[in-house]
């Protein structure tokens, strides 16, 4: 556990971390019961890194996932994602910071049904207010992971590997600061599960995009450059 | 997100359950469409019973027996009081006067037979309701005078006896057992005619009150027909012959044993009694455009449901919340104004239907077009979509993106 006391006055967003939290707490009331899934952690993320989150169930590690991906905010603590103090930001505010510099990639891909690949991929497109130039960003979105013929396939016509590979498209079409994969490879098989990996860890190359994994998975883990482990809402250690 | 998208994306939504979509919409379209057919009916009522009370004539004032209710004994009006009015000296504004006696009797010929309003008149009759006839002659002088046995017959009357409304003059009918001859028939002035012009005789006045309707005053009149020298002159006319009447009945200051009506009273209480009718119909069709409202909201709910993970995800990407409310609220608009469109033109075809049926029953109803009700119709359908839209699109738009994604 970080423990700078003076952690406010070091954390500037120039300094080179992409994600900088400081004492972070989450609690949530369960009827009478006060559950603490967050206990004071805090941890810092710099710009390009591959870092893999990982902890047993209960841990923390799903609300600690929320809460840098802007989905959530914490009960206390502060967070700041490429400089924005997020703690501080209402619904709104966050929706707007999730669409510049959070690209999500969920376990079960979370594709509109209804779309094509190359709607699923407009969509953060769509919600940024661009008005021009969205189905080209989208189909080079779509190109660059391997998936330029398939565009106009609906997700039910795509294999498991080739929905996921749409969702990491979306997730990279706003060319965000970070790229959050809940169990990526979750709901792949072995040789897919590879593929995406591969992707992920090419585009951290190839576009210096921080990539952070959270899994259970040790050997998805393996490709991470950084392992930090969640036990009891705070970080275990950092190797 | 523009709101043209938005559109675009709720056509695909709703395209994706056809048969749940178009279900709600049937709700919205019966509740427009009879909204439409019932006020687009009303109104068309409305005008055909404002110009068969023009048909009556622009000029005409209506005397009665009677004042208002706390007059006791009002005097009858009388042939001497038809004299009075007629008299240019003392009622300058009037043209001509007609007294009327009627009754309901039998009037049968071999072995037809109908009941019909049979009507004494006096030759300024047919000058005075603008009567024309089909064949043969109006009363005349020596028939009034002489008491003469004869009758004009309505149109409806003459089908249902003779089954024609050509070649009677000179048949003979019987009025309550007695025989008249025919003397002519009368135009039709259309089946929903103010006061049945078509169902009735009519007989010489003095015939009538000599021989068939007999009131214990001799010389009374059930109504008089006065005719103003123009449509300007019917208020003075009315005045002058309101005066007339006071002073040869000797009433009280403000307790008129009469009643004067003219054509303007009888247009305002039937357009106030159309306006009533049509507003209550129209407001009953409006209790289910209400409901197909309840159902656009039902199925708006269960879709906010439904796609609960869908809404996480696009909350997930950046949505605001301004921007799912736009979503379903466009979801729901389009529903109700499809069903709009649908219900104002399925309206106008019952509307027209109902109007052909009226036809086939003899009375004609013209249904009325407006586009004042139509817009409002469109407005309306909107904004119900709209406001049972709301519900739905806040639930979908408040919903935390952590427990959407999380729903299963």
């Amino acid at each position: 556990m970080n423990i700078n006391s003076n952690a406010s006055q070091a954390i500037n967003p120039s300094n080179g971390w992409v994600i900088q939290a400081e004492n972070l707490t989450k609690v949530y009331k369960m009827g009478q019961v006060q559950v603490h899934a967050l206990n004071g952690l805090s941890l810092k993320i710099a710009r390009g890194e591959i870092v893999a989150i990982m902890g047993p169930s209960g841990s923390g590690k799903s609300t600690l996932m929320n809460i840098i991906g802007c989905l959530d905010r914490p009960t206390s603590g502060e967070y700041f994602l490429d400089g924005e103090p997020v703690s501080r930001l209402t619904d709104d505010q966050l929706a707007t910071i999730r669409n510049h510099k959070v690209g999500f990639v969920f376990q079960s891909f979370n594709l509109l049904s209804r779309a094509t690949a190359l709607a699923n991929v407009e969509l953060p497109i769509r919600y940024s207010g661009a008005v021009s130039g969205r189905k080209d960003k989208a189909r080079s979105a779509l190109e660059s992971v391997g998936l330029a013929d398939r565009i106009h396939h609906r997700p039910n016509e795509l294999s498991g590997g080739q929905q996921q590979r749409v969702a990491i498209a979306r997730a990279l079409v706003n060319d965000p600061a970070i790229i959050l994969a809940d169990e990526p490879t979750g709901n792949l098989d072995t040789k897919s599960g590879q593929e995406i990996m591969e992707l992920l860890l090419n585009l951290n190359r190839e576009h210096g995009t921080t990539l952070i994994i959270v899994t259970h998975a040790a050997d998805i883990a393996a490709h991470s450059q950084r392992i930090i482990r969640i036990r009891d809402g705070v970080v275990e250690e950092a190797a | 997100m523009n709101i043209w998208q938005a559109v675009l994306d709720a056509f695909e939504s709703l395209a994706a359950n056809k048969l749940r979509a178009g279900l709600t919409i049937l709700g919205i379209v019966i509740g427009v469409a009879a909204v439409i057919a019932m006020v687009s009916v009303g109104r068309g009522a409305q005008a055909t019973i404002t110009d068969s009370i023009n048909g009556i004539g622009t000029n005409l004032v209506f005397v009665f027996r009677g004042g208002s209710e706390d007059v006791r004994n009002p005097k009858p009006i009388t042939l001497g009081d038809a004299e009075a009015i007629a008299d240019p000296f003392q009622a300058p504004s009037v043209v001509a006067v007609a007294p009327v006696i009627q009754d309901n009797g039998r009037v049968t010929f071999g072995r037809e037979r109908t009941t019909t309003n049979i009507t004494g008149v006096t030759p300024d009759y047919a000058q005075v309701r603008r009567y024309s006839l089909t064949e043969g002659e109006f009363i005349n002088q020596e028939e009034m005078l002489g008491q003469a046995s004869v009758v004009l017959l309505g149109s409806d009357v003459a089908d249902k006896l003779f089954g024609r409304q050509n070649g009677l003059v000179g048949e003979t009918v019987r009025i309550e057992g007695q025989p008249f001859r025919v003397i002519g028939v009368l135009q039709s002035k259309g089946g929903s005619n103010f006061s049945n012009a078509d169902n009735q005789v009519l007989i010489p006045f003095s015939t009538a009150q000599a021989r068939l309707i007999r009131h214990s005053t001799t010389d009374q009149v059930d109504l008089l027909l006065v005719e103003a020298t123009s449509p300007q002159a019917v208020p003075a006319a009315s005045d002058e012959v309101a005066q007339i009447l006071r002073s040869r009945h000797r009433t009280a200051i403000g307790a008129d044993d009469f009643t004067i009506l003219t054509q303007q009273d009888f247009l305002s209480t039937a357009s106030t009694i159309t306006n009533v009718l049509t507003i209550f119909l129209g407001g009953v069709a409006a209790i289910s455009l209400l409901v197909g409202g309840i159902g656009i909201m039902n199925i708006m709910l269960v879709s906010v449901t439904e796609r609960t993970r869908e809404i996480g995800l696009r909350k997930a990407v950046g949505a605001h919340k301004v921007d799912i409310m736009i979503q379903f609220l466009a979801e729901s608009s389009v529903l109700s104004l499809i069903g709009g469109v649908i219900g104002i033109i399925l309206g106008y075809a019952i509307a027209f239907a109902v109007a052909q049926i009226a036809k086939a029953n003899n009375a004609i109803i013209t249904p009325s077009i407006g586009i004042d009700i139509t817009l409002i119709a469109t407005f309306f359908s909107t904004a119900v979509g709209l406001f049972f839209g709301l519900y739905p699109a806040n639930r979908a738009a408040s919903l935390e993106p952590v427990e959407a994604l999380r729903y299963e």
